[in-house]
């Protein structure tokens, strides 16, 4: 395992990641945090499930994996009365580059995410769930392993949990490699042992999921919200954020910044104030761009970036995407086209290939940004770019081609100069490696 | 019963694991009903990849056989992934994440450094079999880039050419011992 960073300062209205020091992730000490409390008192009182999901509903948590979707509601799609298995599965495949927050819960705090699950087991009856992790870090994955093993130790996961009736198995697994299976029914795929290819929707996965059975997948903060919002309450937790963005987001912050790492703040926090917190600009740069929402989001260009509030909707009015949380920060020295290439050439390299459009249109997006970077490119490529990515997005089977396209429409927006000059000096503004 | 046990070629049933490595797949394949064997293999896979440390065709084969899979099915899934090796690699198999977070980190100088360093591009492995290079994608760990994996389980962080360099004397002195 990694030395943890010299200290986890996380800021001062974390919950998910509070009281962390890189050494106190064991049983005991979550206990001592006030672990375990939200799950012991639903099932001590015997609370209806229905009255766990409303109370989600209640703290307008929204998933943390991307979309943003409601988690109460999505819960409440889980068919009630369907007698037979159903399923819960935790989304820990972080691969969105620029997210790495959900490995600080894992490593760190990784019961909070075993309560959490174990409540939304018991609000949906499902009898079993799995976590799969992203396969790149494996010593998180053996820590994952430790802790269930400690949680079944004590009784809280297993049969007749805590004496209380409710039964839960949960089981860690992991993917190899491949960033699709981030996408929740590849990932249903790849947990039956098959390729991480996409389903296509509907049907969702509350419908016809793991092994073709009622399924809810979360994201791993997701999960993570839930013991606090059971504990304190859902509307304590959506005080916390602004109306249709409750509570606190854990935002990984990566690029030109003094002080790369994961802050966990308030919904709802102005982003200078986190740009703030990690560090400033580093080397007293000044702020060109930011991708607020980890690589699949639009670019958005610093004055826009700095008049905007770090939120759901308010992103989403600044013409971008929360997203998963991952904030990309790039200074005046970054150019613009050769940032795009490596974007693009990911989208391209992790495309699964089943729909035209995302495999044929990612290697397309990726050699026309390519020749534009290496001064082959020609005046009508903008343009180009611009409508091959306007026949990827909407028309595949799963939201991975709008990622590809999504970028790429937006660099083109806000740095348009950027890659003429490049088409008309065959050469970059700005000589760096990135 | 599936197509693999049925006409299992000779080779299928010989073992191809330690019984350690079993004992490791057969934990694995108790975390999922019984009927759904099948989706404990990318554990599976793992396992074999650690103990041979690339996948072969017999190992492959051995992995169907065992999780009563279709051969196929199981190539399929070893050349989906990309941590899985169907070719025979370096001692040594070190993956740099280069995407675009980690650039702004230095991570493309870390890589340039490590080519210059082995004399090899990604994809190769250096004359004396030790060190294989791959480019990879978002590892989950963009806050300690520039991030090296060592051989898939291994994750160095804060890789700078002077760490880079000191990870490279340790691994060619540890296959001298
Ligand atoms: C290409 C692609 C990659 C994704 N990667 C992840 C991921 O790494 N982690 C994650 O939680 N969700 C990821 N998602 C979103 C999931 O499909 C799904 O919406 C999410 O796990 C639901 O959980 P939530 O409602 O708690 O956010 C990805 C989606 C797509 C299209
Ligand atoms: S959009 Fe791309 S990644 Fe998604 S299913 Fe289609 S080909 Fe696969
Ligand atoms: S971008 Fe390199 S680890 Fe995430």
């Amino acid at each position: 395992m990694n030395a943890p960073s010299e200290f986890l300062d996380y800021g001062p209205d974390a919950l998910i990641l509070a009281g962390l020091n890189g050494r106190n992730w064991g049983l005991g000490d979550y206990i001592a945090r006030g672990g375990y409390e939200a799950l012991k008192k639903i099932l001590a009182e015997k609370v209806a499930p229905a009255n766990v999901i409303a109370e989600v509903k209640k703290s307008g948590l929204r998933g943390r994996g991307g979309a943003g979707f409601p988690t109460g509601l999505k819960w409440s799609f889980m068919p009630q009365q369907y007698s037979g298995d159903k399923y819960l599965v935790c989304n820990s495949d972080e691969g969105e580059p620029g997210t790495f927050k959900d490995r600080d819960i894992l490593r760190y705090n990784p019961h909070i995410l075993i309560e959490g699950m174990a409540i939304a087991a018991y609000a949906m009856g499902c009898k079993r769930g799995y976590n799969y992790v992203h396969g790149e870090i494996w010593d998180t994955y053996e820590r994952c392993e430790e802790a269930l093993e400690e949680a079944y130790q004590a009784g809280l996961l297993g049969d007749n949990i805590l004496g209380s009736g409710f039964s839960f198995h949960l089981y860690n697994c992991h993917g190899y490699g491949a960033y699709i299976c981030g996408e929740e029914t590849a990932l249903l795929e790849s947990l039956e042992g098959k390729k991480g290819m996409p389903r296509f929707k509907p049907p969702f996965p509350a419908s016809v999921g793991m092994y073709g059975k009622p399924t809810t997948i979360n994201n791993t903060e997701t999960f993570a919200a839930v013991p606090w919002i059971i504990r304190k309450g859902g509307e304590a937790f959506l005080n916390l954020g602004r109306p249709n963005n409750g509570g606190t987001k854990i935002f990984s912050v990566t690029g030109d910044v003094e002080r790369p790492g994961n802050f966990e703040v308030k919904l709802g926090l102005p982003f200078a104030s986190l740009l703030d917190m990690a560090g400033g600009m580093r080397g007293g740069h000044k702020l060109k761009a930011c991708i607020p929402g980890g690589s699949s989001m639009p670019v958005l260009p610093a004055d826009i970036m700095m008049a905007t509030d770090m939120d759901y909707d308010s992103i989403a009015k600044a013409g971008s995407m929360l997203g998963s949380g991952a904030v990309i920060i790039m200074d005046e020295t970054r150019c613009m086209v050769r940032s795009l290439l490596r974007l693009s050439y990911f989208y391209f390299e992790e495309s699964c290939g089943q729909c035209t459009p995302c495999r044929e249109g990612t290697g397309w997006l990726w050699r026309v940004v390519n020749r534009i970077e290496h001064g082959q490119g020609r005046n009508e490529d903008l343009d180009l770019l611009i409508s091959v990515s306007d026949n990827i997005a909407g028309r595949t089977i799963c939201a991975l081609g709008d990622a590809a396209a999504l970028p790429v429409k937006s660099f083109i927006k806000h740095f348009r100069d950027e890659f003429q000059y490049h088409i008309d000096h065959k050469q970059c503004l700005v000589p760096a490696y990135v | 019963m599936c197509r693999a046990l049925r006409t299992g070629s000779l080779v299928n049933r010989l073992i191809m694991l330690s019984s350690d490595a079993l004992k490791r797949i057969d934990r694995e394949i108790a975390k999922y009903p019984p009927e759904h064997r099948q989706s404990a293999v990318i554990a599976a896979l793992a396992i074999a990849q650690d103990e041979h440390a690339w996948l072969s065709t017999e190992t492959m084969d051995f992995v169907a056989h065992y999780l009563g899979m279709p051969p196929i099915a199981v190539y399929e899934v070893a050349t989906f992934y990309e941590m899985f090796d169907t070719e025979p690699t370096g001692k040594y198999k070190l993956t740099i994440c280069t995407n675009l977070p980690c650039a702004l980190s230095s991570a493309a100088q870390a890589a340039a450094h490590l080519k210059q360093k082995l004399g090899i591009d990604f994809g190769e492995t250096t004359a004396d079999g030790l060190f294989t290079l791959k480019e990879g994608e978002c590892f989950g760990a963009c806050g300690d880039a520039p991030v090296v994996l060592v051989n898939n389980k291994r994750m160095c962080s804060w890789m700078k050419p002077e760490q880079l360099d000191g990870l490279i004397a340790e691994l060619s002195a540890e296959a001298k011992r």
